[in-house]
């Protein structure tokens, strides 16, 4: 197999483990890009969903502002921003935010609307605060699915963080970008296999976290 | 914003192949897409057990960054449009093919035992009563990997001009004319909602008995997150 050659001459490659290009800062340039763009889409996601999906309103103008959302592609937003307000991390960040806040929002939105309205019920009639409600008996009910909505926001910000490198930033884009300009193949397909398995990581996390914290009544209900 | 539709000559096409050129690359997966997951979906509603491990290897295989899964791709089908359709149309199956089976799966089964005591066969079952139940579905499945079909052609810029308006905006860099990725931006964004539009059209004409008001907003899935779970 020519990939798995590929892939085991740029891991055996002991330059490819240190410096400013090696694969500990690339990876790490990477999770920091990634983590920064989620923090700053679940902020103004979570909350709108919440709400938005608490109340039932404004279903509408979500669903608009998905499709809004995901009809601008995030490469062209990059080469935009990066044109028009010079390099810099604030211009990966909008376009990564731009794709991560629609499936985060509208999942949001939806896993509120899909929790049953007989807990929410009883939970009013047993004198609970709307805050109370939403926290204590909508949240938990509906944490599954809108840990789904940030697995799918965060798989997304991985494999679309690649093209910050195409505007001269690192992460592990790096490797893709400088790769194919250079003709080193074995250094591109490092790189793929550095992003793919660093989704699948993401993967494996938000498994893990919704066992830890998605209450063992509802896991089983689903 | 001069010269916005000036679009520079390496390209070899003018502003309106490029945008038949993108509409190609990012509608053959989309259908091809629909090709693979009719069946396949078809098989998980049969065989109940067979519906995760296919969710999980979907998913897997959807969180395979596109610009990776071109590169791997280069050494087989080389730089040429295949190589962007073909992960496009892989990423299309997350959100199909359980569009499709919970589709299929909200027939109601009073209306397939009718279907059935009508003599109705296996086969025109489906293509006459469980399919055309599921259009809904099936369409709000559509909408979405086709917009962000639309959206994922241009990273195929990156890949040596297999971008189609993508390579608008590559050109954009490299001849420092913001204007011309404004251009592309502009016409993918049109584009993409054009095209749920038309979606939405077809939806409307395929299912003329669903009430045009709030249960057919209700009935949509916009998100295949929910869905893919």
């Amino acid at each position: 197999m020519n990939i798995l050659n590929f892939i085991n001459a740029f891991f055996s490659d002991s330059a490819h483990w240190q410096g400013y290009d090696g694969i500990p800062t690339r990876l790490g340039e990477h999770v920091q890009y990634t983590l920064e763009a989620l923090a700053i889409a679940a902020a103004i996601g979570l909350p709108v969903g919440l709400v938005t999906g608490h109340y039932g309103r404004g279903g509408n103008a979500l669903a608009f502002i998905a499709v809004a959302g995901r009809a601008l592609p995030t490469f062209g937003l990059l080469v935009l921003m990066t044109l028009s307000l010079g390099f810099g991390l604030v211009n990966v960040m909008i376009p990564l935010v731009v794709l991560a806040v629609p499936p985060i929002l509208v999942t949001t939105y939806e896993a509120m609307r899909s929790v049953d309205p007989a807990p929410v019920d009883a939970a009013r009639g047993m004198g609970m605060h709307e805050v109370e409600v939403l926290f204590r008996v909508e949240l938990p009910v509906a944490l599954p699915l809108i840990l789904g909505g940030l697995r799918s926001a965060a798989i997304q910000i991985v494999s679309t963080a690649t093209i910050a490198a195409y505007v001269s930033l690192g992460g592990l884009g790096r490797y893709i970008v400088d790769g194919l300009y250079q003709r080193n193949y074995e250094k591109v397909v490092g790189g793929a296999a550095l992003v793919a398995l660093m989704a699948l990581g993401t993967l494996a996390l938000f498994w893990g976290i919704t066992r830890l914290t998605v209450s063992r009544g509802v896991l089983r209900s689903n | 914003m001069d010269g916005f539709f000036d679009i520079p000559s390496d390209l070899q096409h003018s502003w309106l192949g490029l945008i038949g050129l993108h509409v190609r690359e990012a509608g053959l997966p989309v259908l091809a897409g629909l090709l693979i997951s009719l069946p396949l979906a078809q098989l998980c509603v049969r065989f109940r057990w067979l519906y995760p491990p296919v969710l999980w290897v979907t998913t897997v295989l959807y969180a395979i960054p596109s610009l990776a899964f071109f590169v791997v791709l280069i050494d087989y089908t080389g730089q040429t449009e295949l190589t962007v359709m073909i992960p496009l149309t892989v990423y299309t199956l997350v959100i199909l093919v359980p569009a499709i089976v919970d589709g299929v799966r909200s027939v109601p089964q009073e209306t397939i035992a009718a279907a059935t005591a009508m003599g109705f066969g296996p086969v025109r079952r489906y293509i006459q009563v469980q399919l055309p139940i599921a259009v809904p579905a099936i369409i709000a499945g559509l909408r979405v990997a086709t917009v962000s079909s639309i959206s994922l052609v241009s990273v195929g810029a990156l890949i040596g001009n297999q971008g189609a308006l993508g390579n608008l905006i590559n050109d954009a860099n490299i001849y420092n004319r913001p204007e011309l990725a404004v251009n592309a931006v502009v016409t993918m964004a049109v584009l993409a909602i054009l095209a749920d539009g038309l979606l939405v059209v077809v939806r409307l004409l395929l299912t003329p008995w669903m009430p045009s008001g709030a249960r057919a907003r209700r009935a949509e899935r916009p998100e295949p997150e929910v869905a893919a779970r």
